[in-house]
């Protein structure tokens, strides 16, 4: 009974382990990254060569930290957020591809699963924000839960566009009907569905300029103002982990996931994720943020509208190829 | 559960920002009511930087308050006590050589470049946060600031607090080499500034947050005493520079710039704009610097105080800001029997109460950064 529950429990261990390297190496190289844009150099002393302990300091520094429950605040709710939030956003990597050569598991319509488990991580956060006892915290998850109901829309429908094309809701059928082209060469409905997928994976991933949760210009830090030491390490996390999870997503609808053009491995989904990235950085160091009402009014009268009509031309190219093919 | 009283006109959430607070510019409580995400009703709460500095002045010689003035606006601290020494010197009747007057308005107008470049770069934190691309454009725009500062360290020994400015003259002389360092700065910010002015304006989010955003009517910029930038921004051409000048601002050729709308955009281009004007003045003061004395009372074996007839004297000069005022009463001794500071961030905060509501909340931010208020003048 031991010697399964080891065969049970070692990749899951093996997965995560992998993942949190990959997530506190991610903050370092968005640090990095910033520093470069902003002409500094970033950390530095943490270790020799450009201060690669850096995420290790971090990570003692928060876990010695004092943890502080607000007065009045349902400190039931209050401990589970962080909690949900981690344990949903590394669950939806059981379905990924990303680095073993087969996920975790394996089920025909993981696409779906995956989408349906990321945003169950929304009630994490309200969970959190709400129990913080906190105005600037409510208001935050108030607005992030208006952005995230109305841009998972346009994400899911943007991902539905391949997936129809190709015909299949599983990622290894994606990743294999993709050896010959990626979607992202597909004529028009490969560039369409892309862009509407990277500006509502920005929401999504709660980067600028779509970061309204946590607008410290006026709502201090948003839904972990309450939260300290270990606590908020887990959003930091968690929210890194989540973004990562996008963008593994994208490289493999996308961009062929482990198929390239000199070699194919699995390693190459990760090394694509951590391309796209690298652009939602130089985005996020570039652009300021917009209003509330402005990201909604763009989602529900401009995304919205240009995803269904992708959609509606996939489904008709697909059902006259099919047609033709009869 | 303790009684609340909800009136309509308060809203649902009353929520503060500030005294501590990420985004205000300095210690400034604004209490706000929030209908949702609109605001009601705004209180506003001054008054945590006050330092006294009118009363402490009836206290200190004449002689000894620049240095001390120059901490009320910390962001051009020279603009200070180029005031209070213009107001003093009416009172007694000094003449300023013309070469100390050229040396006061370069000073005056770099820094005049570098808080514009601070209320950039700071609203660039209230737009985009200190995590995103606002951190980047307000770490850009210190960079620039610092070859500023290069230069006043060349100039006066000290970075920030300059201290140049002295009742009959100033302080410090141009060394030669200075010249050369000031026509690379002029030819390194230049391009710099026009890059800047490019990126605000061809940026759509920018845009999008400021335009229509704050406006202030014509009617209301001058009802409220409004000046500098923000009497600009809104259209009217007033400039103290131009339109009563002092020191040797009619030797210079120069423009104003203003605005049409007197909204957040227009008060920020008009700043930006105001930056080549400077650049502009600075580079006719150095190929025009005349030769002579720089201080008026000097050479003195054994300094002597400064006592000013009876009588009072009100001054006003053009700060970043806008119209900064000195009113000092004298009494024929070493000590101003009173002093008053008509200072322009508070005059220009008073609009607060008369922009934010109706607004949201995240604009409350960017109408607040777009007045430039700092609070040690605010306050004194």
């Amino acid at each position: 009974m031991f010697n399964s529950f080891i065969e049970f429990a070692l990749p899951i261990f093996k997965t995560i382990s992998i993942l949190i390297l990959i997530v506190a190496y991610l903050v370092w190289l968005e640090r990095k990254v910033a520093a470069k844009m902003q002409s500094r150099v970033g950390p530095y002393s943490v270790g020799y060569p450009h201060g690669w302990l850096q995420p290790l300091a971090d990570a003692l520094k928060l876990m010695t930290k004092d943890d502080s429950i607000p007065k009045n605040s349902d400190s039931l709710l209050f401990n589970l957020g962080p909690v949900w939030i981690m344990v949903v956003s590394l669950a939806s990597f059981a379905l990924l591809p990303f680095y073993f050569n087969n996920p975790m598991l394996n089920v025909d319509l993981s696409f779906m699963l995956f989408i349906a488990i990321s945003s169950l991580i929304i009630i994490g956060i309200f969970i959190s924000g709400w129990s913080s006892n906190n105005k600037y915290a409510l208001i935050s998850v108030l607005r992030m839960t208006a952005q995230i109901i109305s841009y998972e829309i346009p994400l899911v429908i943007s991902l539905l566009i391949p997936c129809i094309l190709i015909g299949s809701l599983s990622f290894g059928e994606i990743i294999r009907y993709q050896e010959d082209t990626w979607i992202i060469f597909y004529p028009l409905l490969g560039q369409l569905s892309f862009i509407i997928f990277f500006i509502s994976a920005l929401a999504e991933g709660n980067r600028i300029p779509f970061d309204l949760s946590e607008a410290e210009s006026e709502l201090i830090s948003g839904y972990t103002t309450e939260y300290s030491g270990i606590k908020f390490a887990l959003f930091y996390l968690a929210e890194y982990v989540h973004l990562f999870g996008i963008c593994v997503l994208g490289s493999i609808i996308f961009f062929g996931g482990s198929n390239g053009p000199f070699f194919s491995s699995n390693i190459l989904i990760v090394i694509k994720a951590l391309l796209f990235f690298t652009l939602i950085l130089f985005i996020r160091w570039s652009f300021f943020r917009i209003r509330i009402d402005q990201l909604l009014k763009f989602n529900w009268v401009k995304l919205i509208p240009l995803s269904f009509a992708g959609l509606l031309l996939a489904c008709l190219l697909k059902y006259y190829m099919d047609f033709s093919s009869l | 559960m303790e009684d609340r009283i909800v009136e309509k006109d308060f809203g649902d959430l009353a929520v503060n920002m500030g005294p501590q607070h990420p985004s205000t510019h300095g210690v400034f409580r604004l209490k706000l009511y929030l209908q949702g995400e609109r605001i009601n009703k705004i209180e506003s709460f001054l008054g945590y930087l006050h330092r006294g500095v009118e009363k402490l002045s009836e206290k200190l010689n004449y002689d000894q308050l620049p240095p001390v003035l120059e901490r009320d606006d910390y962001l051009s601290p020279t603009s200070n006590s180029l005031g209070f020494v213009n107001a003093v010197e009416k009172i007694c009747d000094i003449e300023v050589s013309r070469r100390a007057s050229y040396i006061r308005v370069l000073v005056a107008e770099l820094q005049r470049i570098s808080s514009h470049l601070v209320a950039l770069g700071t609203y660039g934190l209230d737009l985009g946060g200190a995590l995103g691309g606002g951190a980047s454009l307000f770490l850009y725009c210190f960079r620039e600031r610092e070859k500023i500062l290069d230069i006043m360290e060349d100039l006066t020994g000290t970075r920030f607090h300059t201290n140049i400015n002295q009742i009959g003259g100033v302080r410090y002389d141009i060394k030669s080499d200075s010249i050369s360092k000031i026509n690379k700065l002029i030819s390194d910010l230049k391009p710099i500034l026009e890059d800047y002015t490019n990126m605000i304006s061809n940026d759509e989010i920018f845009m999008k947050r400021t335009k229509n955003i704050g406006v202030i009517s014509k009617k209301l910029a001058e009802e409220s005493g409004g000046s500098g930038p923000i009497l600009r921004g809104s259209g009217i051409n007033f400039d103290i520079r131009k339109n009563k000048p002092y020191e040797c601002y009619s030797e210079f050729d120069f423009n104003i710039p203003t605005g049409q709308n007197g909204d957040a955009y227009d008060r920020t281009i008009v700043r930006m704009k105001e930056n080549v004007e400077s650049l502009n003045i600075v580079q006719q003061i150095i190929e025009g610097i005349p030769e002579g004395d720089i201080h008026s009372r000097k050479p003195l074996k054994s300094p002597k105080l400064t006592r000013p007839p009876k009588g009072s004297s009100y001054f006003s000069i053009e700060s970043p800001r806008g119209e900064l005022g000195f009113f000092i009463v004298s009494d024929g001794t070493s000590i101003p029997y009173r002093m008053k500071i008509r200072a322009p961030s508070f005059s220009n905060l008073s609009l607060v109460e008369k922009l934010l509501p109706g607004t949201f909340m995240a604009d409350s931010v960017v109408i607040l950064g777009s007045l430039d208020p700092v609070f040690g003048d605010v306050d004194r």
